[in-house]
């Protein structure tokens, strides 16, 4: 990873770096276990939009950890116009509570936009019948602040190798927060559209669009600060796995 | 209980005399060298054929080597881990009723071991590590001593770590003391086995980040617009409604498949191909040797009947077939007779049609035999899953997968054509009865119905009884009903018969040449459920992985049934070290012995076991990634 890299994409390197750390354990594996320490990174997205303001956007996970006890380790956020617009960590502890299901639990902090929140996290992550993918958390912060997240993907098979993935996201808050820009209720929901074409099953790259709207007092906020509510963007991305 | 026609095989078999002077028997390496050397036949297709042949070590006392060396299969040089430098080792030919020494180098820079699969034997000489002794420590000789008590067709491969997957295995053929019931002039050992240019720890790391890494047969959007064309939405949704709230696929056959492995016979890649020579009119013999890592295959030889005369290296009264399934670890030994000259094709594909194997059986190394298209891919059903089909027509079925939020599961809209089939299938009682040609079987059934254990030789009637245990994130599903696996030829291949006109060995078609030595009832019966959680590539016996399970304790001389439920969509072939695992396929005077028993997906079956051997065995599935978590320790004690 050359330096320029890491000069501009500061979380993304951060986060890279930890989660290499964490795979070189796949070396210390012994055979003699039915469940060796493994390490998986996973980058879900990591695309650039096509628009002229070209903004570069990340999300990423990776875990460590055995069969139903794992660390894990989730970011996401956004590059636009030179800097870090919008990033949060989270580190979690993630537990199996049923066959498909991993309660999780840990700290989120969102760095991007300042001043940085920190919160605590509860989630459930897993697979629901009819194969979609569930991401929910309840998330308390200092001063009274709550907050509530979920997303669901589908990964519906064109052929083997060409895979078109639906998903939603939405994020609610419990009270205004204006220096951040948040409103409370629904702040933002997204929908996106990817269609990945897995040249091996661990890297795939790419194209989608994401269609993403700001509701009541964040809209307002994005308002005053001179932005759009909504915004329609077309992206080249990559997915990868190790 | 035979029928007149099988005792008529048997008469053939038996008691044809033995010409000693028209029996020859070749079996491959020197041997066939020497043979070929008469023939007339140019020096670059013998140079090629020893090639392709096993080397065969005889006597009493043997001198093994373990070592790494470079194999180059596909195209890319890769470190392999082998038996006196070659992929499969050398073919250890015994005799019975000898005492045989086998001092094992090892060379490797970690503990190794040997274990004879299927050799009845003191517990120290088993070597499984952690269980009959320590280990073989690097740069150590262990040597293993013990008196060869049976005879047939067995192998052996190492027990530690991974590396039978990265070529450590090889053929033990045992010559019995007295004549051999099965007359042949030619035999071959025809070895099946895997492989894979991955470190296995990597195929492993890799299902367990992604258990479907492998499977290149999910359904797509162009088989649901057929689907839909053919059998209309409703119907359509109807029929995967169940699997997709289960989070399950029906294209779920193997774990790992032909996109890794390269199947091998003899050592031989399918583009290299193994050949055998015959003559025409000869008996030839086929020991048939499965000991790939995670690939069980279905043999067949196109043109010739194949009379199975031996199981797991124990002779069986003759059964004609066409084609039989071989799991990891078993054997079945084989006898043809092509009577004219040709190149007869030996074929075999993989339980999931990724990948086939093949050999030659040939009159002459020039021809080529031609190679049969592999069979259309099975396609799992609902009873794979252990649901009882007579249940849907009343709509009351009870299915049970574990998502908490979804177990009663609605059966009324269930696809007609897709339950039609899976009830012509043999899977019920009252078809396996049917399926065993003798009426006055179902008389002795009902009579075993009334005892509760059951009688020896019939299987259990027990009621199956799912424990705490099996409930959890670490097993997905159970199964509620589930069916005999005695009469199921196995997925993808129960319905060879009708398509065409194939008779495909089945376990109830087993039965032993030799009267059945123990003939108490069973005093107990143990009930073990294979479980597993494929997402999370998770494998237990009764939910609980071998690193937090007790031993399952025996007492020396007991005479125990053990019953296998199968609570998950995978063909498990298990296998019980040092003790016999007496199959109950209906006839209690005839019990088959086995090594290694195959469970169908959603089935049961049961064997009887005399504990006659003290100490620490390993009771495992043999297929080796699920082996590390559905393992179990036995320890049989004195009384």
């Amino acid at each position: 990873m050359n330096t320029n890299l890491i000069n501009r994409y500061p979380f993304i390197a951060i986060v890279l770096l930890t989660l290499a750390i964490f795979s070189s354990v796949d070396t210390a594996f012994g055979a003699e276990t039915d469940d060796p320490l493994l390490a998986k990174v996973m980058i879900d997205e990591f695309e650039n939009s096509l628009s002229t303001d070209s903004t570069t956007s990340w999300g990423a996970q990776g875990w460590l950890g055995y069969d139903l006890n794992k660390l894990w380790i989730k970011t996401e956020g956004e590059y636009s116009g030179g800097e870090v617009v919008d990033a949060e960590i989270q580190a979690l502890y993630s537990r199996a509570i049923a066959p498909y299901w991993d309660l999780q639990m840990g700290l989120r902090r969102d760095l991007k936009p300042s001043p940085s929140r920190d919160w605590a996290v509860l989630g459930i992550q897993g697979l629901a019948p009819y194969f979609f993918e569930i991401d929910a958390a309840l998330y308390v912060g200092k001063e009274g602040r709550t907050a509530m997240s979920f997303s669901s993907e589908y990964e519906l098979l064109i052929t083997q190798k060409l895979i078109l993935t639906p998903e939603i996201e939405m994020n609610f808050y419990g009270q205004n927060d204006p220096e951040v820009g948040i409103g409370s209720g629904l702040s933002d929901f997204g929908a996106g559209l990817r269609l990945r074409y897995e040249i091996v099953r661990e890297f795939a790259p790419y194209i989608g669009v994401n269609w993403s709207k700001k509701f009541g007092n964040t809209a307002d906020y994005a308002r005053d600060e001179g932005e759009e509510d909504s915004e329609t963007q077309f992206v080249v991305g990559l997915r990868a796995w190790f | 209980m035979a029928s007149k026609n099988t005792l008529s095989n048997i008469q053939k078999l038996v008691l044809e005399p033995q010409s000693s002077l028209s029996r020859r028997r070749f079996v491959m390496g020197a041997a066939s060298a020497m043979m070929l050397a008469s023939l007339p036949f140019t020096q670059s297709v013998l140079a090629a054929s020893m090639r392709q042949g096993l080397t065969t070590l005889s006597g009493k006392l043997f001198d093994l080597s373990i070592d790494y060396q470079t194999v180059n299969f596909t195209g890319t040089d890769v470190r392999a881990t082998v038996v006196n430098q070659s992929i499969p080792g050398p073919l250890l030919r015994w005799k019975e009723g000898e005492t045989v020494t086998l001092r094992v180098k090892n060379n490797l820079d970690v503990f190794s071991s040997i274990h004879w699969h299927g050799i009845i034997l003191p517990a120290k000489m088993d070597g499984v590590p952690g269980i009959s002794f320590e280990g073989i420590a690097p740069g150590e000789t262990f040597e293993y001593h013990f008196s060869v008590e049976q005879s047939g067709t067995y192998w052996y491969h190492s027990h530690s770590g991974f590396q039978e997957q990265t070529g450590m295995y090889g053929a033990i053929v045992i010559d019995p003391k007295d004549s051999d019931p099965v007359v042949y002039d030619r035999e071959y050992v025809v070895m099946l086995s895997d492989w894979s240019d991955e470190e296995p720890e990597s195929i492993y790391a890799k299902l367990k980040k992604q258990s479907d890494y492998y499977n290149f047969r999910e359904r797509t959007l162009v088989d649901l617009f057929d689907d839909i064309s053919d059998n209309g939405l409703v119907n359509t949704w109807n029929a995967r409604a169940m699997w997709n709230k289960g989070r399950m696929s029906d294209r779920d056959i193997s774990d790992v498949t032909g996109y890794t492995y390269t199947y091998l016979m003899n050592g031989n890649t399918p583009e290299k191909g193994w050949q055998g020579l015959f003559r025409k009119g000869e008996r030839v013999r086929l020991r048939f040797i499965n000991s790939a890592a995670m690939s069980i295959f279905d043999v067949r030889i196109p043109g010739l009947k194949m009379t199975v005369v031996a199981s797991d290296g124990q002779n069986i009264q003759p059964v004609s077939v066409d084609e039989f399934r071989i799991g990891v670890a078993e054997t079945f030994d084989v006898i043809v007779e092509p009577e004219v000259d040709n190149a007869y094709c030996i074929f075999a594909q993989s339980i999931d049609r990724t990948g086939f194997t093949y050999g030659s059986l040939t009159s002459d190394l020039a021809l080529k035999p031609l190679i049969p298209p592999m069979d259309p891919v099975a396609v799992l059903a609902h009873r794979d899953m252990g649901m009882n089909m007579k249940g849907m027509d009343h709509g009351s079925m009870q299915m049970d997968m574990s998502g908490n939020d979804d177990k009663a599961m609605d059966m009324k809209g269930m696809d007609h054509s897709a339950m039609q089939m899976d009830m012509s299938g043999n899977g019920d009682k009252t078809m396996n009865m049917k399926g065993m040609d003798h009426g006055s079987m179902q008389m002795d059934m009902n009579k075993v119905s009334a005892t509760g254990l059951g009688l020896a030789g019939y299987g259990s009637n027990n009621e199956i009884k799912h424990i705490s245990s099996e409930f959890g994130p670490q097993v997905d599903m159970r199964a509620m009903s589930p069916r005999s696996g005695l009469t199921d030829p196995g997925i993808g291949l129960r319905d060879h018969q009708i398509l065409y006109q194939r008779k495909v060995l089945t376990y109830a078609d087993i039965r032993g040449l030799t009267p059945t030595r123990d003939k108490r009832q069973p005093s107990r019966e143990i009930q073990l459920h294979l479980t597993g959680n494929m997402s999370r590539y998770m494998w237990s016996v009764n939910g609980i992985k071998f690193a937090d399970a007790a031993p399952l304790e025996l007492e020396f001389g007991e005479r125990v049934r053990i019953t296998l439920v199968n609570d998950t969509m995978m063909t498990h072939p298990m296998h019980l070290h040092g003790m016999w695992s007496e199959l109950e396929t209906g006839d209690p005077d005839f019990i088959p012995r086995k090594h290694t028993v195959i469970v169908q997906p959603g089935s049961s079956i049961s064997y009887l076991v005399t504990a006659d051997a003290l100490g620490s065995w390993a009771y495992h599935c043999h297929l080796l990634f699920h082996m590390p978590g559905m393992f179990r320790r036995v320890q049989v004690n004195n009384a």
